[in-house]
């Protein structure tokens, strides 16, 4: 590769100097420049403060001494166990999704990876940071499999992943009763963390089959039925979520017939379910009114009846399309279940609460309430982030 | 597509069969439509209204044969006031309420492990207790008549006398209320407190500001904060959270009180048996410690003495516990496992505590106090 | 759906026939949804039967025996609890004006400089996007109360902007005092708004007819200004008096106070919300597809033109039916001042519910009450969003 120099023109020097980028970015007029001096000193003045009382004045052993009770509440000890397996699975689960579908160049994935990371930073005893970054490990196990040339692991992805969720939840919840190899973990000792992300997945997972049926019914001819869909989608969704919690809370019990006793868990459950399957009602519509007259044409033309014109063609197409509001539902659902701590169940704020009540970390309120923050931030962040470049590589929700 | 999603569709419903009828959550309405498909869920999510635990507990009369068949009691608590309930580091509730919690669970099973606390808020604490969720509530509740008779529960012996007070910086130069005028009070929602506190003022004529929270810890941070000049609760609240103020000698408990608040467990109208146990659960403890039986001496005692009396509390002689319907060393299982109400009182409340609250009225009889348990005969 | 069914009529039985089937589905249906839920009221009339209640609204007009707070209107402990509910009403929907107000503006700015060309505020804004998008609304206005509002100083060494105290107790503010000419002044200020929105008319007619719209969100507002500004110094004694806040005693008198409370759940409100706004308004821009403004560029509009008059009217439209939504969340989301102490219905509704042991019937209203103002909100939204359609077709 010998070229004779004369002939290479010199690079655009204006383009590389710092100085050049500077003014073109920053300093381009007056007004650019007084925006940019202003930027400046509103990033120092909430950045100084904020910096030295995280480094010098925050007491962070009140998190260092309550991390389990953060992580998992008021769970067995000698069960946790459990948890562990339920989260390798998942990091397994998800590599696994991830390499087979993932081909290739996008690294953005590794996004996930750093939440273990993360957590790794926590003041936790060595064994248990061994425990959580080999959580990357199963994650790595399960894309470099996925990875495997198989044109059947797509398939097998999506069922391992809707799996998942139903044995995870009976391995946390157990299944044999009092004693014996998985004995019963109440859902009220569930807690932390763990208790956060449960009424987050199973809120979504039980309100889908609900919303598409209101959405369906909304959608409805029949006059009644779409109205109650209505009547319904519009009640819940016209009330804050504190107000159904609290009635949930209250009236549940009231409601049942007296012999049956439901776990103020169970009936935040309800509550987050009802919720969450009224604004998915919402999203599903949307996702059916976007399917082309001309299908629902098509299909009656090849003779199908209007059932099976729903459930063959019209509801897959509306389902795919849905898909990526679907990962912004669960995040501001992970978000709004903060709110149970109101009805004084032990989710992560309501830890912090009562890890506020424990004479010993009186007065560490700012502590607790910005690792809360904290945690729920690289929990979003993380998810939504990865989602969008999932989708971006997928083509998922384009057309 | 839709070949590839239809069986991950058909999967979903399949998934959420199983998990209605193993999750056990109910969904309250059935919305039924045209695609089948679907409906299936839906209702098969209604038709499973919540997950019975056990046997039912009763609304209303049997309750101790529903405690019984449960194996274990449970009372509504508090998660959050340092020193009578709040969750310690290891996740287990401890506090002086949950002591006397421990102590219906021993003189119905022997056994002071057999409970279970459901953490309530100050506003679902009544509904709680109405529904049947609960069989005790011990929650720092004040005993009131409109509570008696209205919101249909039954107040057994009080277990712990309390008073409002205010704490004030002592830098303001507040004496009396009268020095709080124009001032702002910050108090807990939901709570006797609040409505003392405006009844109060209103009577001597007095205007402020009240600042109202859900939280106490939230309303302790603000008084410290200077945003109220003076914080009202039961005066041994204010005692207990003094002393983990940054400094507490910058602060005073006003010496006015401004209410009788009786604290004590609280079950339902309507069920006398079980009130009598519960009451007489609280009563053991009083009488132990009358008779200096604790839990070290509880055996010896039980082998040993000659008094009457005490006889008949453990059991050695006549048949009281059988009137109650629980077994005859009933009270000698509350002392031995949980103490008597001195002992209680001091593992929560003691001198050697973070949340030190002297005796005062809280002391037996014979000492000046308040605690008076009837004959045992 | 219409088949050919007149032909075959007589041959289907009833138990096939679509019609029939459509009307008897619709029976069942609703026989089983009126039962479920008369099922559950039976329950629990039957559980508060046992404990001797009767659910009524009776209790509303009893004495309410608690204080509040903040009130816009007057407020003692001997009022009755419709009238404390009343207070909390009026307190959620004035937040909610506010919040929504300074919403929109901080969004605005949010979206657009998101997209500005200045690398560190275009930077700047999308990583407070990001950061806020994704915390829970409840801890930060947990902290932003404790960490923020309640850090500022006492009340005796309060921060002063010439007569504009800064403490934790609020903010102090001169406040105007109605004297005897007020009430005339009022009918003036009636004047000047029916002339304002006469010229806004006249304006848009002008603006119509010459294809040049006049500025109206400048020339409106000024003519409304001018006038008010006259009628104040025709009339012989002001018609308010300035109040300056001054420490007396524990607290500030005189003047306004904006308590902590508020201004906490205010700016907690508006920080949240305007995340989502920001988000709003930039995909509402980026919308406008690229070849309009190069023709816009191309007619010789200015940039602020370009943006008043071509970008922002088209933006609207993508813009104004997801805005809804937020105002609807921002509105709902001011119950969690129960979190922080500022009296919403929600926080008076807990309070009366403890104290008259009312339960269902409180969360009944409470439910019955949001939904009616959510419900209020939309139909206002969508007047608006068919408004700036008809003005677009």
């Amino acid at each position: 590769m010998t070229t004779s120099t004369t002939e290479v023109l010199a690079p655009p020097t204006e383009r590389y100097t710092v100085l050049g980028w500077l003014r073109r970015n920053l300093f381009g007029s007056i007004g650019d420049s007084i925006l940019t001096i202003i930027a400046i000193w509103l990033t120092y003045a909430m950045l100084k403060p904020s910096l030295s009382w995280g480094f010098s004045v925050a007491k962070w052993t009140v998190i260092a001494d309550n991390l389990k009770l953060f992580m998992v509440g008021r769970y067995p000890a000698e069960e946790l166990w459990r948890v562990w397996v339920v989260l390798y699975l998942l990091a397994a689960v998800v590599g696994f999704t991830w390499g087979a579908w993932v081909k290739g160049k996008e690294k953005a994935g590794y996004v996930l990876l750093g939440i273990p990371v993360f957590l790794a930073l926590l003041p936790f005893s060595p064994t248990i940071r061994m425990m959580i970054l080999a959580l990357d490990l199963f994650g790595f196990l399960g894309i470099i499999l996925g990875r495997r040339d198989n044109p059947k692991f797509k398939n097998w992805s999506i069922i391992s992943l809707l799996l998942y969720f139903p044995v995870g939840i009976l391995l946390i919840g157990g299944l044999t009763g009092e004693t014996g190899f998985l004995p019963t973990v109440k859902p009220d000792l569930w807690g932390g963390l763990m208790l956060t992300i449960l009424l987050a997945v199973i809120g979504i997972i039980f309100s889908f089959p609900i919303g598409v049926a209101l959405a369906l019914g909304r959608q409805s001819k029949l006059p009644i039925i779409s109205w109650f869909s209505v009547g319904v989608i519009e009640l819940v969704r016209g009330v804050p979520l504190i107000t159904i919690l609290f009635m949930m809370d209250l009236m549940l019990p009231l409601f049942l017939p007296a012999e049956i006793r439901v776990e103020g868990v169970i009936r935040a459950f309800v509550a987050i379910t009802l919720f969450s399957a009224a604004y998915m009602a919402e999203n599903v519509r949307g996702g059916l009114q976007a399917i082309p007259r001309g299908q629902y044409e098509a299909a009656h033309a090849l003779g199908l009846n209007g059932f099976t014109t729903m459930a063959f063609i019209i509801l897959p197409q509306a389902l795919k399309a849905v898909i990526p509001i679907l990962v912004s539902q669960f995040i501001g659902l992970l978000k709004d279940t903060t709110l149970v701590m109101i009805l004084s169940l032990f989710d992560v704020l309501g830890i912090g609460k009562s890890v506020l009540g424990n004479p010993e970390y009186v007065g560490t309120a700012k502590e607790v309430y910005v690792f809360v923050a904290a945690l729920f931030w690289v929990l979003s962040y993380g998810l939504s982030y990865a989602s969008q470049r999932l989708e971006t590589s997928l083509g998922v929700g384009e057309r | 597509m839709s070949r590839k999603l239809f069986p991950v569709f058909a999967l979903l419903i399949v998934l959420s069969m199983v998990l209605a009828a193993c999750g056990g959550a109910a969904a309250p309405e059935a919305p039924a439509e045209e695609a089948a498909a679907v409906e299936a869920p839906a209702e098969e999510a209604a038709a499973a209204p919540g997950e019975t635990e056990g046997p039912a507990p009763a609304a209303s009369g049997d309750t101790l044969a529903t405690v019984q068949a449960r194996g274990h009691v449970i009372c509504g608590g508090n998660s959050g006031v340092p020193g009578f309930g709040f969750l310690d580091t290891e996740g287990t509730f401890t506090g002086f309420d949950i002591d006397f919690c421990k102590a219906v669970a021993a003189a119905v099973f022997g056994d002071a492990e057999a409970y279970e606390i459901r953490p309530l808020s100050s506003q679902e604490r009544f509904t709680a207790l109405q529904s049947g969720e609960i069989d005790v509530l011990i929650r720092n509740t004040t005993w009131t008549l409109s509570r008696d008779t209205d919101l249909g529960a039954n107040f057994v012996a009080t277990t712990f006398y309390d008073g409002q007070g205010f704490i004030v910086r002592k830098a303001d130069g507040i004496n009396t209320l009268e020095d709080l005028d124009g001032g702002t009070v910050c108090v807990q929602t939901g709570t006797t407190t609040e409505a003392n506190l405006a009844d109060t003022m209103a009577a001597r004529g007095l205007s402020y500001e009240p600042v109202v929270y859900e939280d106490v810890e939230t309303g302790w941070t603000t008084y410290e904060e200077g945003r109220c000049d003076a914080y009202t609760t039961d005066k041994s609240g204010l005692v207990a959270r003094q002393i983990l103020l940054t400094v507490p000698d910058d602060h005073v408990i006003m010496d006015e009180t401004i209410s009788k608040e009786p604290l004590g467990p609280v079950v339902r109208h309507g069920d006398d048996q079980w009130f009598d146990i519960v009451q007489w659960t609280v009563f053991a403890t009083f009488f132990a410690e009358e008779h200096g039986i604790t839990a070290a001496n509880a055996g010896d005692m039980m082998a040993s003495t000659a008094n009457p009396r005490e006889k008949s509390f453990f059991g050695t002689e006549g048949e009281l516990g059988a009137f109650l319907g629980l077994d005859a060393d009933w009270a000698y299982n509350v002392v031995s496992q949980v103490g008597n109400y001195a002992e209680i009182y001091d593992r929560n409340l003691g001198p050697d505590t973070l949340t030190y609250i002297p005796r005062g009225l809280n002391s037996l009889y014979t000492d000046g106090g308040l605690l008076f348990a009837p004959a045992w005969r | 759906m219409a088949k050919t069914k007149y032909s075959t009529e007589e041959a289907i039985p009833f138990w096939r026939d679509e019609r029939v089937l459509r009307v008897l589905g619709q029976i069942v249906f609703l026989v089983v949804a009126v039962s479920f839920f008369y099922y559950l009221y039976n329950n629990m009339i039957t559980a508060l039967a046992a404990q001797g209640m009767t659910p009524s609204f009776e209790f509303l007009g009893r004495t309410a025996g608690f204080d509040i707070g903040e009130s816009l209107i007057n407020y003692v402990r001997s009022d009755s609890y419709a009238r404390a509910l009343v207070v909390g009403i009026l307190n959620t929907i004035y937040v909610s004006i506010f919040g929504i107000f300074f919403a929109t503006i901080f969004g605005v700015i949010l979206g657009v400089s998101r997209l500005s060309k200045n690398f560190l505020v275009a930077k700047l804004s999308s990583i407070y996007l990001e950061i806020l998008r994704n915390i829970p609304l409840l801890v930060l206005l947990v902290f932003w109360y404790s960490g923020v509002f309640i850090t500022l100083p006492r009340v005796k060494e309060a921060i002063t902007f010439g007569p504009i105290f800064l403490s934790n107790r609020g903010i102090a503010v001169p406040w105007g005092i109605p004297t005897e000419t007020w009430a005339s002044y009022l009918i003036i200020l009636f004047l000047a708004l029916v002339v304002s929105i006469v010229v806004s008319w006249r304006l848009k007619v002008i603006g119509d007819r010459t294809g040049r719209p006049p500025l109206r969100i400048l020339w409106v507002p000024l003519t409304f200004l001018v006038l008010a500004m006259v009628g104040w110094l025709v009339l012989p004694q002001s018609p308010l008096e300035i109040e300056y806040p001054a420490l007396k005693g524990l607290n500030f008198t005189g003047g306004y106070v904006f308590s902590p409370e508020f201004m906490a759940l205010l700016s907690g409100l508006v920080i949240y919300t305007a995340a989502f706004v920001g988000e709003i308004v930039r995909a509402g821009i980026m919308s406008v597809s690229k070849g309009q403004h190069e023709a816009a560029k191309a007619l010789g509009l200015t940039s602020f033109q370009t943006l008043r008059l071509v970008i922002f009217p088209q933006a609207m439209r993508v813009i104004v039916p997801p805005l809804t939504s937020q105002y609807l969340n921002l509105t709902k989301n001011s119950s969690l001042a129960v979190a922080i102490g500022f009296p919403d219905l929600f926080a008076i509704g807990g309070t009366s519910l403890n104290q008259s042991g009312r339960a269902v019937e409180v969360i009944a209203l409470m439910m019955g009450l949001y939904l009616l103002s959510s419900l209020l909100t939309s139909v206002f939204m969508n007047w608006y969003n068919d408004k700036i359609k008809l003005v677009e077709r």
